[in-house]
């Protein structure tokens, strides 16, 4: 057997990411932003900020800037959702999805796919913290199972890149008396499995009406 | 390229390569007794020379030193070796450091799970491990402890004189992992108690693939890979003879001067970063570390982002942090040493071998201070 060696330098990105990551769009911060959203997940280390300027008529986000720290796809999400959410109005800015600015970037490797949902929920939450100071956020939703599968719809397996409760990865979830159980299909010494278990944590733990989660591994 | 990560692999040394030539094309034999054919018997030769060569690098006889395929197996037969062997007769309990690498590390929690009791010793801040926790952690069932040389990430060398010491008078077997330590730290078995010590090729300009484990004379240990009656019975099948030509021979490559060359470069690094670049701190020990090894975090600054940046300048380096690891676990070494996902987030190994020179000890800090100023640009933590 012949091995080629490629001559050209080779990265685990697509050539749209590494022009994201060389020259992140939309980096800084805004003084006096109208809303400003600050995510991090313990579980991989990745941080992001964004801060959005809105009209307060129309709604429409006129300026929007992101920091963070944290790797290359992180970055390049970052710009690139950002580049999206311009001149968006908030309702339109709400449903861009990962999948979007995965696919904006020309795909993401599926290992990477949680810290790039990050830039995706540091928008969500500039976007929420606008609303809240703007009263536009109502009643203070009970957690229940469904809210629980939502939140874990933004967890992601990273055997697939794609998320825990699409992926089947989890058997089993509960909630009473502010006890979240959460069960996963994964031995506790799968090389996922705190990583995982960690986001999970974050996730549910952040929720007002939550004391505590049990994330239980099947073997 | 320059490449600054020679804790992972080494280039070969192309006198390495000629050495091992003639055993694939001229003494291809497998090695026989003397009372087989001529090919054979040199052969033979050829893989007790160079026996001998590691050996009295080491201080030890020939009988001493089997050869593996590495240092993963090495380790794996020390622990499961000596485990298996003192099981009955001493205990079900091995006692390891928490910044083992993962040869030894993840072969304790496979003892673990065939019911064995395993204690994983925390270490200081700088790496070192707590020497009266080894003493108080030994018991009377106690078959084993196993402590490393010197660390593969952060670079702290052990005080193996006084570990063996404690485990000599407590009558345990001690084994270290000097897969990095090997040539570039003093280790002499004539004057440390130490009873297995793993070595690798690949760390020192060697062919992969090619290792040995010493065993001192008389040490129990179980077989653990059945087979033929190779390496005086103690590991199964065919020798690789080239690959333990190669090996005696990078050993013998390996000068003083060219390790103290590998330490001007480590100090240069260490320096620069210190004084040049703020928000800087060292892992591990500034005084007794590797020759070879630099590992500083850069506060604010992701590793990740760190290495593909020094990627795309040509610089070959390594991070602790998550998001380069496979198992998108941040570096237990670094959190063994008290550090949080922050510390090892933004820590970089420089690592020095043969074909580096200071330019590029210095290239490399240069190229350092412009990424992370970059990349502190865009950090929400960053002091601006």
């Amino acid at each position: 057997m012949k091995v080629e060696k490629k001559s050209e330098m080779r990265f685990p990105y697509s050539e749209k990411v590494l022009e994201h990551f060389r020259n992140p769009h939309n980096v800084g911060k805004i003084e006096n932003p109208d809303g400003k959203g600050l995510e991090g997940s313990p579980a991989c280390g990745d941080m992001v900020a964004v801060y959005i300027k809105v009209e307060p008529e129309t709604k429409v986000i006129e300026d929007v800037k992101f920091e963070s720290y944290g790797c290359a796809s992180n970055i390049a999400t970052g710009s690139v959702i950002t580049d999206l959410a311009r001149g968006k109005t908030l309702d339109e800015a709400k449903k861009i999805t990962w999948k979007q600015a995965s696919e904006e970037l020309g795909g993401l490797p599926p290992i990477k796919a949680h810290c790039s949902v990050l830039a995706v929920e540091g928008l969500r939450a500039a976007i929420r913290d606008y609303e809240e100071k703007h009263g536009l956020v109502t009643e203070k939703e009970t957690t229940t199972e469904e809210v629980i599968q939502q939140r874990l719809k933004h967890v992601m397996n990273p055997l697939t890149g794609l998320d825990v409760i699409r992926t089947n990865l989890i058997l089993k979830t509960s909630v009473e008396a502010g006890v979240v159980r959460v069960v996963i299909d994964l031995p506790a010494d799968h090389q996922f499995a705190p990583s995982i278990k960690e986001d999970i944590m974050e996730k549910l733990g952040s929720l007002w009406d939550v004391e505590r989660v049990d994330v239980v591994f099947t073997a | 390229m320059i490449y600054l990560d020679n804790a992972a692999c080494t280039r070969l040394d192309e006198r390495v390569l000629e050495a091992m030539k003639p055993y694939f094309f001229d003494t291809y034999a497998v090695a026989t007794s003397e009372f087989g054919y001529s090919m054979g018997i040199d052969a033979k030769e050829g893989l007790e020379s160079s026996r001998e060569s590691i050996a009295s690098r080491l201080g030890a006889s020939s009988e001493e030193i089997i050869f593996t395929s590495g240092d993963t197996e090495s380790s794996n037969m020390a622990l499961k070796g000596a485990a298996w062997a003192l099981k009955e007769k001493k205990g079900r309990h091995i006692i390891v450091s928490k910044i083992e690498d993962f040869p030894v590390l993840n072969t304790a929690k496979a003892l673990q799970k065939q019911g064995f009791e395993v204690t994983y010793l925390d270490v200081d801040a700088e790496g070192f491990v707590d020497l009266e926790g080894l003493k108080s952690a030994i018991t009377k069932e106690t078959a084993l402890v196993s402590i490393q040389y010197a660390n593969q990430e952060i670079g702290t060398a052990q005080d193996l004189k006084a570990i063996s010491e404690i485990c000599e008078e407590k009558d345990v077997l001690l084994h270290t992992d000097a897969t990095h330590s090997f040539t570039r730290l003093p280790l002499n078995m004539k004057e440390l108690p130490v009873d297995l010590v793993t070595l690798a090729a690949h760390t020192i300009h060697g062919p992969r693939g090619i290792g040995a484990l010493y065993v001192r004379k008389d040490t129990p240990i179980t077989k653990f890979m059945d087979g033929g009656f190779q390496e005086f019975n103690m590991r199964a099948g065919v020798e690789n003879i080239p690959g333990a030509v190669g090996f005696a021979t990078a050993v013998e490559l390996v000068t003083e001067d060219e390790t103290r060359q590998l330490e001007a470069m480590r100090d240069r690094v260490i320096e620069r970063a210190l004084s040049e670049i703020s928000d800087v701190a060292l892992n591990g020990s500034r005084e007794k570390r590797l020759p070879q090894n630099a590992n500083l975090t850069f506060h604010y600054v992701e590793g990740e982002s760190v290495t593909l940046h020094m990627d795309m300048r040509g610089f070959a380096v390594s991070t602790g942090s998550a998001c380069f690891s496979r198992s998108l676990e941040a570096s237990h070494v670094i959190r063994g040493i008290g550090g949080d996902h922050e510390r090892a987030h933004g820590s970089v190994r420089f690592t020095f071998g043969r074909y580096n020179r200071m330019e590029d000890a210095d290239a490399a800090i240069d190229a350092m201070s412009e990424i992370v100023a970059r990349l502190r640009e865009i950090s929400p933590l960053a002091r601006k």
